[in-house]
């Protein structure tokens, strides 16, 4: 789960199940597989849908649906979460299995990797057990070759008794074949008879026993009885619930059933099987089944590109040089975003403000009335051509180079390094990838930690995941930092510096994270860290011209457009309130005095706390908003690039501090509204949204009043000693 | 003697994995990741602080924390990579 239009913002937690067939004769496939063995990449080869994939496990958080079609055929595909196996507990795997089990697709396509088939069998293997109308597909085939990993696909089919099918999803390659033996493996005429797990004498017997009590109440199209009886002796609760729910009523209630049930546990028992081992005997067997289905069809020679990722990984993850380096990337992303920025900012601020000018003559020609004139074109065109000029730069860079990083595979390195701090603030060591994708967008990282399987670490990952800058905050941190800290010339030193405070601010979020994962973790969220495994994927190369067409139109357009329709009413509303006379001055003007003194007690002033509040449905309108509000008192006329800015923002006395505190409560306040929802459906808890709300706020606070009192107390001591 | 668990493995250490002694999800997982008796793993990185450390196990490498990777004993300890078929 990346960020994509479907990720991010108001339709973040929207993306509920509905896997409608379309037409008669259309049927409906699941498609499961491991994480990160490119099922994302199948599924988005098939129905055509922008689904993001990056090189990062467990990225399909909920369900997705899409539809495939050909001349004569069309079918509803189901995108389950990505799981290892269908025995699990975690809330992602139990939703695939029971999508399996109870949610009647015709057939289930494992998608596993080429590179890696014997490990997917597993979970080919278990859905096998549920339903024969099972296909692999053998993904990732151009990887394979080039590491001369090929498996003998052939052999595996005749092993396997299933249908499977090569595939290289990014080429497209094998995807018309895998549709053909859906189609077939859905209608039944496969022709063969799928591979069964072999269980210990004993466990087979005991199987039978209660396969044969289970055979007249079980429906046709449900389950099957051999994974019923099993499931049956392992006696899962939650999963004879979801059975129950399924099939109307309670197998173990069913009188015949029942006494098998005894009968079976007899057997099990005088085999020495207790319950505890129960588990262990179906997991190595379901283990043991793969290797030999794979022994001779599956090479693991070692190759020189696992070797040299090896090596690379082990320069990434170095004691000393891993967390320099993760440094030094995210200061050279930070580089080549403010670098690149800076001139197209500039030209889009003056092509956009010179079309005011025509603007404001085209109303002339209309005989516009005054005030509407001034709404549509001070209120809402500036607004918007602010938004436009000072965002879409550093987005369509900074986009772009993250995504790259993301499909290269790194994000998993840098939780593998960061985990040791996560491990001692108790928290998971997988919050440092909904930490990564809280730069893109918070409402996204929300979402994305539904990764995370213990509630107390999830909940902790949802609360702290504002403390890092999103996109939205970047630009906003970029031109203050451009204004006031390193300078407006333009040159590379000045690049530098903005990049290496920004990336300053980004560490100070980080260790913000860890100071609020870890208070947390001590007060409310008390707890053990609970265990956690990661995987850390095969380094891919990104498909740059795909991850630059995907990034600007998937996501910096749509955020972009969020933002815009977003600055529009709030750029309406500043000019309002500027407008509207009120006592001695106006609507703003009162306002902003109002919040005034609470605010210089943080080091800012009313403008900027009442840009913070009007601007909480998305950050991106903070700046324009107090620049309106200071050009609806002050006497620019011309607002065109950074330079005209400060000099409005020193007009309206603004110093470092201010400059600091703005910046400094910009990476710690409330997060947007749209986040906010997000956090409300995700934890469907009030108690918990106000907490997600009151924390980074309350720390922004402590930091600015810190801050800006420490800064007037040491000018104060300077200025009384000089 | 003690036994040596997964947690003990130096980089570059390879192993076969001899029983589980977690419980419960972490025993599900660590056998979903193919963790049964017999498997060979070796650990092939360890973090900047040394907790956690990366293992390839039946050719996916898999970060565990030191206090999962106790949780797994393991005999056979030698130097080299993993040759698990």
């Amino acid at each position: 789960m990346g960020l994509t239009k479907h990720s991010t913002g108001a339709l973040a937690a929207e993306r509920e199940l509905r896997a409608e067939k379309r037409q008669q004769g259309d049927i409906r496939a699941a498609l499961a597989g491991n994480p990160n063995v490119g099922k994302s990449t199948v599924f988005n080869a098939l129905t055509g849908m922008d689904q993001h994939t990056g090189n990062w496990p467990g990225k399909t958080v909920t369900c997705a649906s899409g539809y495939w079609k050909s001349k004569d055929a069309g079918c509803v595909l189901v995108d389950l979460p990505g799981c290892y196996s269908l025995l699990a507990h975690s809330e992602e795997e139990a939703a695939a299995r029971d999508y399996i089990c109870f949610g009647n697709a015709d057939a289930v396509v494992v998608v596993c990797d080429a590179s890696c088939v014997e490990r997917s069998l597993n979970l080919a293997l278990q859905t096998m057990e549920i339903t024969p109308h099972v296909v692999l597909c053998v993904n990732l085939m151009d990887e394979a070759k080039k590491r001369g990993t090929v498996p003998d696909t052939a052999l595996l089919q005749e092993r396997l008794g299933i249908p499977v099918v090569p595939t290289a999803a990014r080429s497209g390659c094998g995807l018309g074949l895998l549709m053909q033996a859906v189609q077939d493996a859905a209608t039944g005429k496969t022709g063969q008879t799928a591979a069964r797990v072999h269980y210990t004498p004993a466990l087979e017997q005991a199987i039978s026993v209660v396969e044969d009590a289970l055979c007249p109440c079980m429906p046709e199209n449900g389950p099957s009885l051999r994974w019923t009886a099993l499931r049956l002796l392992e006696n899962d609760p939650q999963l004879m619930q979801g059975l129950t729910e399924y099939l109307g009523f309670a197998p173990a209630e069913k009188p015949g059933v029942a006494k098998a049930q005894k009968d079976a546990e007899k057997i099990l028992e005088n085999a020495g099987i207790t319950p505890e081992k129960l588990q262990d005997e179906i997991v190595s067997s379901v283990v043991h089944t793969a290797e030999d289905i794979c022994r001779g069809a599956v090479s693991h020679c070692p190759s020189k590109k696992q070797a040299r990722g090896r090596r690379i990984d082990r320069i990434l993850t170095g004691r000393r040089v891993g967390f320099p380096l993760m440094a030094l990337l995210l200061l050279f992303v930070f580089w080549l975003t403010i670098e690149g920025a800076n001139v197209p900012s500039q030209l889009l601020s003056d092509l956009l403000f010179g079309f005011e000018e025509t603007l404001h003559r085209g109303a002339a020609w209309l005989n516009m009335p005054a005030w509407l004139e001034g709404m549509l074109i001070d209120g809402v065109y500036r607004v918007l051509a602010w938004v436009v000029s000072v965002m879409l730069p550093p987005m369509a860079i900074f986009f772009p180079l993250f995504t790259l990083l993301e499909d290269l595979g790194y994000l998993p390195r840098a939780a593998f390094n960061l985990d040791h701090c996560f491990h001692k603030c108790s928290a998971c060591g997988k919050q440092a990838l909904t930490m990564a994708m809280g730069f893109g967008c918070n409402a996204a990282g929300v979402v994305g930690c539904r990764i995370i399987d213990s509630p107390r670490e999830r909940l902790i990952a949802v609360l702290t995941n504002s403390f890092v800058p999103c996109n939205g905050r970047f630009p906003m941190l970029i031109a203050i930092l451009t204004m006031f800290f390193a300078g407006m010339s333009g040159t590379f030193g000045a690049s530098v510096l903005s990049a290496l405070m920004l990336t300053g601010l980004v560490v100070l979020g980080v260790l913000m994270t860890f100071a609020a994962s870890r208070f947390l973790s001590k007060t409310v969220l008390r707890g053990v860290p609970s265990s956690f495994t990661l995987e850390l994927p095969p380094y891919r190369r990104p498909q740059i011209g795909k991850v630059i067409v995907r990034s600007v139109f998937d996501r910096t357009l749509f955020v972009l457009g969020r933002a815009a329709a977003v600055a529009a009413p709030a750029g309406l509303v500043i000019w309002v309130m500027a407008n509207t006379p009120l006592g001695e001055g106006t609507l703003l003007t009162q306002c902003a005095a109002f919040l005034d003194p609470f605010a210089r007690f943080f080091g800012m002033d009313g403008v900027i706390l009442l840009a913070f509040i009007l601007g909480f449905p998305a950050n991106e309108i903070v700046v324009p908003l107090i620049v309106m509000g200071y050009l609806a008192t002050g006497s620019l006329a011309e607002m065109v690039g950074l330079g005209a800015m400060h000099a409005l923002f020193v007009e309206n006395g603004w110093t470092w501090i201010t400059a600091l505190c703005t910046m400094l409560f910009a990476l710690l306040h409330w997060p947007c509204s749209t986040t906010c929802l997000t956090i409300r459906k995700e934890t469907q808890s009030r108690k918990w949204t106000a907490a997600a709300f009151l924390l980074p706020t309350a720390a922004g606070l402590a930091l600015c009043a810190v801050v800006a009192n420490g800064a007037r107390l040491v000018e104060y001591l300077v200025h009384a000693a000089g | 003697m003690k036994k040596r668990t997964l947690g003990d493995l130096a980089e570059g250490e390879y192993a076969q994995v001899e029983s589980l002694c977690a419980a419960g999800t972490m025993r599900r997982r660590m056998q979903d990741i193919g963790l049964i008796r017999g498997t060979g793993v070796s650990c092939v990185l360890k973090s900047p602080a040394g907790d956690p450390a990366a293992y390839e196990i039946r050719g996916a490498l898999i970060a565990l924390r030191r206090e999962d990777a106790r949780k797994v004993l393991v005999k056979g300890v030698r130097k080299g990579a993993a040759q698990w078929d």
